[in-house]
């Protein structure tokens, strides 16, 4: 066998690998060092693990299932602002939980917009608390992602053979039987796991739609442990259940997860022969219409209550506004450093089992890894000021599945297409990436980057547990303002805080993109 | 002058005082700029001629896991639900003031935790929006189910589990009923109270579990009159942040200094505004203008660390089940 | 001195055997039908397929298991022959210097290809922007800053038009000549064999013959060449 020179040397890949499982299995050990034993198991904590599998799963059903016309509807139609809307409507995903909460209440709580029209038409309202409330949030953070990836395996349909449907006149059913099944059979199973991996440890959202006790996830069950009765045994024994529930999903979906899209690049001109007019127009227009109020009017909601607070807001959220900007961009640079070899070593393996490595992350309890590091580091060093690197580098784990999805697939694409070229030239190491890898993937890095500045501005984290008052970041400082009696200005800081999470995610998705080519 | 004076009593062992740091764990909350923090900063600093710092964080699962490296003297904020795990940390010596000096509405024999300030568990209401208020717990339970409220959860809330202890005091036995006649009118359960409240401001709930000072704030700071507690004649269980000393410090005279200046004139008048909550040893007649004419209960119940200890989990536990029917 | 000792090149059931040695400074066509493997006797000679067995030397020294890129050999493929994302000079610098740090010598060496190929004023450009007929020429340039005394040519010029192929093809040669390189190129075309090169390897039926001097070979085919060329 002559000897196979990678371009992408995967050691730095194993490292980075065998960083990710330290991070969490240390936090572990930590917490094994304290933990007492406590009294285990009780039926709340069982019930806990119930809702959350049941809200799920529930909610990945839903958002593809709702995906589907949205995301059929898109492909085919073309209208002015299209590109724009569909960005827009990806808004959600990277959305701050606290911030989307109060959005979704403006306009589908008790007096929110909703009851108020249906009251106003004499129809009976609806309530959005409990099991459906806490599944309705779901879908509104991840209809946007199933909507991206049935939307990009649409448009992965080659014209040609819409062009073949048209020529043979193909009926509606005969154009979903012949082209839309087949694919929708492949996106759908992987889009649904995904979805159910990421609810899973939802916290936030059940807090406050979930209506009571009964919408408990194992992620608040962790909580109440630790903060109540600081049995950091049971915290750690549901942390770890979490961990291989979620863990386990993902294993199996791993081999489904479709390939995660750009979010541009959507808008190719495309001439749609099935798209008709009449009744078929209609209902997409109408399917269009419901879907982009459904994600959008909680936007308007958060910016409508925000515009009225800005005035209110202290200017020490400014400051925390700093704060969280410095941990989002250090996130990216973290992530980016695990990410990048990582993907490089799995894009040279065939199988992808290496990537579940990338899920522990976003399986395990941010919470119990925090805590467990606080553990290992108090006996040699303060860990208070070690709040946000920490802080920065938990939110870099949490990106980290997506982040891999979005680099392994063209990676491996770009290592096949120039293989042989690079050999002959005998790239390799850090010329490769510097030459090849890293301007190739521009784009996706860009977009890689922009999610995590998003999500980890939005992320109240375990900063909460330990921060100073001059480490404050900006969730944190809207919940206290919140608990100060400060509403309003509250509001004013969740706005900042969704414009700080998109501005970050469009600054990083726009600079990867700027001035690529080919 | 004066300043040199009390410094050189209160510090008389303590050489180069002017460095000297007393470190104060504080709840998150306590040290933003409409907190108590910077107040009372600057007025123990104008008499310890020493600089204190305040470190916030998460207090009793902090201290729990620093143990005895921590860097704390004192601590300021410990509610009554978590003395008895903090007591049980090893970590705190006794406070060394005089509780004679107390005003509260209950008898305080603890020598390790002393109030700085207290409240009440009440129901707020806006009285633009409900004409017809419970008057009593009994009228809260058979009010029609349409009238919303939010509470917090008992597991994750001061709050929360002062509404669980409050039930238990009032009705026993009972309470498995009571929770189950509130259930309907339960919107939902928040983590914590910033969110109840915030549903509350925002009208998407009629009353809100919140504590009897709370109309203080709107009245004082927002001059809006509408927000009410309502007070009910079977008592309302009482609420208490405390200060402890840790025993290691390496400040010893400043935390004594800071448990004397807790209990101080200055620093009780000063509490009831920066942190809307009643000071722990002022006469009604020197409270801020306009807060002893806040309604608040003639009863008030309460349970000793232990009680509450003993009766907490079931309490929890009945609450649960009858909320997740 | 190139030599193909006994090789044997395996891909699950096809099999191609070589033995022969290709005289330095020669031009050699590789010919033969569709799917005899005149692609994967270059890939082996190139480095890019393993040997199931035999030895390649070059001079005194075995490279059977030498990386592509340290052989003395240059290769164009049939596409991907450079990285969109450079420019046509960082394409070039490639050659020289892997890491692309270059030295002003570096850089004029890659001028004067670009001068000789006939791309002067367009280092800058990207392939893009470049005509197919251009991106050819770059490749080319490349080829000769890499300064290699072997040439591989897997059919790069295979989706350009015929009057620029041959253009192509005469600017191969006279590089060639000029570097006295030997050039080994797959070709399907017999006008390529009678213009260009020296000598023919016909490849058939899991064999590749030794080169014959073209001329003789073409004027009197063995029987499977015939049937072959029709």
């Amino acid at each position: 066998m002559a000897h196979r020179a990678q371009p992408v040397i995967g050691t730095t890949g194993i490292v980075a690998g065998g960083f990710v499982v330290a991070v969490v299995v240390l936090s572990f050990v930590g917490l094994g060092l304290r933990a007492e034993v406590g009294r285990g198991l009780g039926p709340s904590e069982w019930a806990a693990i119930r809702f959350t599998v049941v809200q799920s799963a529930w909610s990945a059903v839903i958002s593809v299932i709702c995906a589907i016309p949205l995301a059929r509807a898109l492909a085919r139609r073309r209208f002015w602002g299209r590109g724009a809307l569909i960005t827009l409507l990806g808004a959600p995903f990277i959305l701050p939980v606290i911030v989307a909460v109060l959005g979704l209440l403006t306009v589908f709580g008790r007096t929110g917009w909703v009851n108020e029209v249906l009251g106003v038409l004499g129809l009976p309202g609806l309530s959005i608390y409990g099991l459906h409330g806490v599944v309705l949030a779901h879908v509104f953070f991840n209809l946007p992602l199933a909507t991206r990836l049935l939307l990009q395996g649409w448009q992965s349909i080659p014209a040609e053979r819409f062009r073949l449907a048209a020529q043979l006149d193909l009926p509606p059913a005969m154009i979903r039987r012949t082209l839309e099944y087949p694919l929708l059979l492949q996106v759908v199973p992987g889009a649904a796991a995904l979805i159910f991996v990421i609810c899973l440890t939802s916290f936030a959202v059940a807090l406050t739609l979930g209506g009571g006790p009964r919408a408990t996830t194992i992620e608040l069950a962790i909580y109440q442990a630790f903060r109540f009765d600081f049995d950091l045994a049971r915290a750690s024994l549901l942390s770890i259940i979490q961990l291989v529930l979620a863990g386990s999903a993902a294993l199996i979906a791993l081999w489904i997860i479709p390939d995660f899209p750009l979010t541009a690049g959507l808008d190719r001109k495309l001439r749609r022969w099935d798209a008709r007019g009449g009744v078929q127009r209609a209902l997409d227009t109408g399917i269009i219409a419901l879907g982009s109020a459904f994600l959008l009017l909680p936007l308007m909601a958060i910016l409508l209550a925000g515009l009225q607070g800005l005035p209110e807001m202290p200017s020490v959220v400014w400051k925390t506004a700093g704060n969280s900007l410095g941990v989002a961009v250090l996130s990216i640079a973290v992530l980016l450093a695990i990410a990048l070899p990582m993907a490089g070593w799995i894009s040279t393996r065939r199988a992808g089992g290496a990537e579940a490595i990338g899920l522990i992350g976003l399986s395990a309890s941010p919470l119990m890894i925090g805590t467990g590091w606080f553990i290992l580091i108090n006996p040699v060093a303060d860990p208070v000021p070690l709040a946000l690197p920490v802080t920065a580098l938990i939110n870099a784990l949490m990106a980290l599945p997506f982040a891999l999805r979005i680099l392994v697939p063209p990676l491996r694409d770009v290592l096949t297409t120039y293989d042989r070229l690079t050999r002959s030239l005998g790239l390799q190491g850090w010329p490769a990436w510097r030459w090849l890898v890293l301007p190739r993937l521009r784009a996706q890095i860009g977009f890689a980057a922009g999610l995590t500045g998003a999500l980890s501005v939005g992320d109240l984290g375990v900063i909460a547990l330990f921060a100073d008052p001059d480490r404050a970041t900006l969730p944190l400082q809207m919940y206290r303002l919140m608990g100060a009696y400060r509403t309003e200005a509250a509001a004013g800081a969740a706005l900042l805080l969704l414009a700080m999470a998109l501005g970050l995610f469009w600054i990083c998705d726009k600079g990867g993109r700027w001035g690529a080519e080919a | 002058m004066r300043r040199t004076l009390l410094a050189t009593t209160l510090l008389a062992t303590q050489a180069g005082a002017d460095t000297s740091v007393l470190t104060v764990y504080a709840g998150d909350y306590f040290t933003s700029e409409w907190g108590p923090g910077p107040k009372i900063e600057a007025g123990f600093e104008e008499i310890c001629n020493c600089d204190l710092q305040f470190s916030t964080g998460d207090l009793l699962p902090r201290l729990l896991l620093e143990g005895e490296r921590t860097k704390a003297d004192v601590v300021i904020g410990l509610t009554s639900d978590v003395t008895a795990k903090a007591r049980a940390t090893g970590l705190f010596a006794p406070h060394g003031q005089d509780n004679a000096a107390l005003t509260l509405p209950i008898d305080w024999a603890d020598d390790t935790f002393l109030p700085f300030n207290y409240g009440h568990t009440a129901f707020i209401y806006n009285e633009t929006m409900m004409d017809a208020p419970p008057a009593s717990f009994d009228a809260l339970l058979e009010m029609d189910d349409d009238v919303k409220l939010v509470i917090q959860d008992p597991r994750t809330s001061i709050s929360g589990l002062a509404l669980v202890l409050w039930v238990e005091a009032v009705y026993g036995d009972k309470s498995a009923d009571v929770w189950a006649k509130l259930a309907p009118k339960i919107l939902t359960v928040t983590k914590d109270w910033s969110a109840s409240y915030g549903m509350f401001t925002d009208g998407e709930v009629d009353m809100v579990l919140s504590y009897t000072t709370s109309p203080a704030y709107h009245m004082f700071a927002e001059e809006d009159f509408t927000k009410k507690a309502a007070i009910f004649p079977e008592g309302h269980y009482f609420m208490v942040e405390t200060v402890g000393k840790i025993a290691k410090t390496d400040a010893p005279e400043l935390a004594d200094a800071f448990m004397a200046y807790v209990l101080s004139t200055d620093f009780q008048q000063m509490i009831p505004t920066a942190n809307w909550s009643l000071p722990s040893a002022l006469p009604e007649d020197q409270w801020p203008e306009g807060w002893a004419q806040l309604p608040l209960p003639e009863k008030v119940l309460f349970y000793s660390e232990e009680e509450a200890e003993s009766r907490k989990d079931q309490a929890i536990e009945t609450w649960r089940t009858a909320l997740s029917q | 001195m190139l030599r193909l000792e006994s090789i044997r090149i395996a891909q699950g059931d096809f099999a191609l055997e070589a033995d022969f040695e290709i005289t330095p400074g020669r031009k050699t066509a590789v010919i033969g039908p569709s799917g005899a493997g005149k692609s994967t006797l270059l890939g082996a000679t190139g480095g890019f397929l393993p040997l199931a067995s035999g030895r390649l030397w070059w001079q005194d020294r075995d490279i059977t298991h030498t990386p592509p890129g340290q052989r003395p050999i240059a290769m164009l493929f049939q596409d991907n022959n450079l990285f969109p994302h450079l420019s046509i000079a960082q394409n070039i610098g490639l050659g020289i210097r892997p890491d692309l740090k270059l030295t002003p010598e570096d850089q004029a060496r890659v001028d004067l290809a670009l001068e000789r190929v006939g791309l002067g004023g367009m280092s800058a450009r990207r392939p893009g922007e470049l005509s197919g007929g251009q991106q050819s020429r770059a490749a080319l340039a490349r080829v000769l800053v890499q300064d290699r005394p072997v040439i591989l040519l897997d059919e790069p010029f295979a989706a350009l038009g015929p009057a620029l192929r041959q253009e192509m093809l005469d600017l191969v040669q006279e590089l060639s000549a000029e570097a006295e390189a030997t050039l080994l190129m797959v070709t399907h075309d017999p006008a390529d064999v009678r213009r260009i090169v020296d000598d023919v390897i016909f490849v058939e039926g899991g064999r590749a013959a030794a080169p014959q001097p073209a001329k003789s070979l073409l004027e009197d085919p063995p029987p499977a060449l015939r049937a072959y060329l029709g």
